[in-house]
């Protein structure tokens, strides 16, 4: 009611919100890469205050990741992990299930994986991989169903309550670092062995299987959630629980389910990056992986296409501010500064989507949506 | 030294290590106390304790003031939660998405400027100046520092006073004060706040500026005191999250976040405290001197550090299921907590 008359002591707003009809898909597409665009161009304006050619550093990056086939492997073998994950949190988030639990989940699936790397190591490699891959989805299946069951169970709050398995995950492999599985041939500084060649993934085109276990990934999260029934109550429940549960939908079990695959899928990234990338279970498996995985779905829109290439743009960035790092001598953070950089503008150009500012002279009445 | 004395010793030694290191986590939560009660659960903690802690020691060193560097690093905080702000307030982006962003911008942007900084420096390393580092020394507690033999031991830094008298400021603003009545009407349900004549926007705004600017000053002490006047990156570790964990623990209340950031900063404390503590009461009666050194050996020899760290963590999850088990009526977080508020949908 907020166009009857106001309040004596209130003066109307210079500028007010209102909800405007959406936008096409066209102009959101363009609004999105202008955006992007802006967040480059203050990018920019920050390395230019600092002294830098914001050109010259920016092409850096970009042809650093191709100038050789090593380059562009690294660059892959960024992007795997992130990918995985960021198409884990898009089931929870597609459900509005906060899963903010996703480096905990990594973590949980390496460290599974890792104990059949460890201690079945004699196994066939063809019985060995795949039994790894489970563990991995075993670990980060139970990671993501344990908040997931007690938010059904007395709607306990998911996002802080996987924020602190997040940690607890973390210090699950340092208790098993220093102690269980200490390499007992490392003196000093304990660590885990390295994995012995039987148990490392194999490589194709000088990159560990998980590039192929991504893509299928990818065409199996996008047929899941478009074209199948779980993957359509999962956005019911998502945009409704109450409508859910009207429709006779299962809700508790559809929340249970689904956290158990997102949790399962970010697993999986945590065997890939264990097993195909570090050789070893190490503290640093998930590397901050499980919260620039949620920037990533989100400014995809959580479409698993979308993830696709904006993972690939994140590991660009990545491997791109190293190589500006060793070039210029700029800290490789700046990468972190660019991506968030370009989701507050991309969360800002979001908002012309669905609401515009009115100014006061040209505000007119029965604006109500 | 009396027996006495000698017991006492270890104890008091521990519970001011455990202060001290409770201090920045209580900025770091007295700063999100501030933000949940406006209806922002404000995952960006982090990142504010990040650039408040890197801008408040940069100044520190270029200007050689502390006074400088202190408001130095609340602006710091502060320009983080503005982007908070403008993009969850006015622009109504999602608060987690927003927050988590904050989190990895503001330490991705902290460990830059600060390697910036080193690299402009010339030598390796990047140091407080020596007037400021003296500055930060433990100034002794009155009164307590006057007790004969153990008195020494009482003596704190200047955050830790300017933190508890914040957290009594901000407990009486937010339960005696008609502004703050007017912020947990706020948090609670912005709509009927708007209704009853609250300005909801501006009183987000300030509030959310004034929380990231405390967060800032929680940055400093990891910044300037944790690793002694010495620039290091990734200064805020895991701080950040305990903060926004203890939020819980302390039920939204500034004061009872005072004693979980004591409990938790015990916790972080207690493994080199250990075995110290154990010994303590054979200074009473010596003839359990020997079964105490054999029960500190086992407690040192076989429970794993990774425990330690583990349990601030463990704890919260077990507040946070046993607070939505008990269904409690008090103590929850405020209700409006992790939507925005749009007028016209009212």
């Amino acid at each position: 009611m907020s166009d009857t008359p106001l309040r004596m002591n209130q003066k109307e707003p210079l500028v007010r919100i209102s909800k405007q009809a959406e936008l096409s898909d066209k102009k959101r597409m363009l609004l999105r890469l202008g955006s992007l665009l802006l967040a480059l161009v203050a990018g920019g304006l920050f390395l230019l205050i600092l002294g830098y050619n914001p050109l010259q550093i920016y092409a850096t990056m970009v042809t650093g990741c191709f100038r050789s086939a090593m380059a562009i492997q690294a660059t892959v073998k960024i992007i795997i992990p992130l990918l995985i994950t960021s198409l884990g949190v898009t089931l929870a988030f597609k459900m509005r299930f906060w899963n903010i639990g996703a480096e905990g989940q990594v973590i949980m699936g390496a460290i599974f994986a890792s104990y059949f790397a460890l201690f079945c190591n004699t196994w066939p490699h063809w019985v060995l991989v795949p039994v790894m891959l489970i563990a991995g989805m075993v670990g980060g299946g139970i990671w993501g169903a344990i908040p997931a069951f007690f938010k059904v169970k007395f709607g306990t709050n998911e996002t802080l309550f996987t924020l602190m398995l997040n940690y607890i995950a973390l210090y699950l492999i340092i208790l098993l670092r220093d102690g269980p599985w200490a390499d007992p041939a490392s003196p000093g500084f304990p660590k885990i062995a390295r994995f012995v060649k039987n148990a490392q993934l194999d490589k194709v085109f000088g990159v560990h299987i998980g590039w192929i276990i991504a893509l299928v990934l990818v065409v199996a999260v996008f047929i899941y959630l478009r074209y199948t029934k779980q993957g359509y109550e999962i956005s019911v429940v998502g945009e409704s629980q109450a409508t859910a549960a009207y429709a006779g939908m299962k809700v508790q079990k559809i929340v249970l389910r689904t956290m158990v695959l997102s949790g399962a899928v970010a697993g999986i990234a945590g065997m890939v990056q264990a097993t195909g990338s570090d050789m070893t279970l190490a503290e640093g498996v998930a590397n901050g992986v499980g919260f620039t995985a949620i920037i990533v779905a989100w400014l995809a829109q959580l479409n698993p296409l979308g993830i696709l290439l904006v993972s690939s743009l994140f590991g660009l960035m990545e491997k791109g501010s190293s190589v500006v790092e060793s070039t210029f001598k700029l800290s490789a953070d700046s990468s972190d500064v660019l991506q968030g950089i370009i989701l507050f503008f991309v969360l800002a150009a979001e908002f012309f989507i669905r609401y515009r500012f009115t100014f006061r002279k040209q505000r007119k009445g029965g604006n109500e949506a | 030294m009396s027996a006495f004395s000698t017991f006492l010793a270890p104890i008091i030694q521990f519970l001011i290590a455990a202060i001290l290191s409770s201090t920045p986590i209580l900025y770091g939560t007295l700063g999100e106390i501030l933000n949940e009660k406006s209806g922002h659960l404000n995952l960006g903690v982090p990142g504010m304790m990040a650039m408040g802690g890197t801008m408040g020691f940069l100044v520190g060193y270029y200007s050689n003031n502390l006074i400088l560097a202190l408001l130095g690093a609340c602006v710091g905080g502060m320009l983080g939660a503005l982007i908070y702000a403008v993009l969850t307030v006015t622009f109504m982006a999602n608060q987690n998405v927003t927050g988590l962003t904050l989190s990895i911008f503001g330490i991705g942007l902290s460990n830059f400027a600060g390697k910036f900084a080193l690299s402009q420096s010339g030598i390796g390393t990047l140091k407080l100046p020596d007037e400021i580092n003296s500055q930060l020394l433990n100034i002794p507690i009155p009164l307590l520092c006057w007790i004969p033999e153990v008195g020494q031991y009482f003596a704190v830094n200047i955050f830790v006073y300017l933190a508890v008298i914040l957290a009594a400021a901000l407990s009486f603003y937010l339960h005696h004060t008609k502004v703050g009545h007017n912020l947990r009407a706020i948090g609670e349900n912005p709509a009927a706040a708007d209704a009853a004549g609250i300005r909801v926007v501006p009183a987000k705004y300030l509030n959310l500026l004034i929380g990231g600017g405390i967060c800032g000053l929680g940055g400093a002490y990891a910044a300037m005191i944790i690793s002694g006047g010495v620039w290091g990156s990734n200064f805020v570790g895991e701080l950040g999250w305990i903060a926004v964990a203890l939020v819980i623990f302390a039920a939204w209340k500034p004061g009872r976040a005072v004693f979980g950031a004591f409990l938790f900063g015990a916790l972080r404390v207690l493994r080199y405290h250990l075995t110290n503590l154990i010994l303590a009461p054979a200074a009473l009666v010596p003839a359990w001197d020997e079964g105490l050194s054999s029960a500190s050996r086992w407690a040192s020899n076989s429970i794993p550090v990774a425990i330690y760290d583990m349990l601030p963590f463990l704890m919260t999850a077990l507040v946070l299921v046993i607070t939505s088990m008990r269904k409690a009526k008090e103590g929850l977080q405020p209700a409006s907590c992790g939507t925005n508020y749009f007028r016209e949908e009212r």
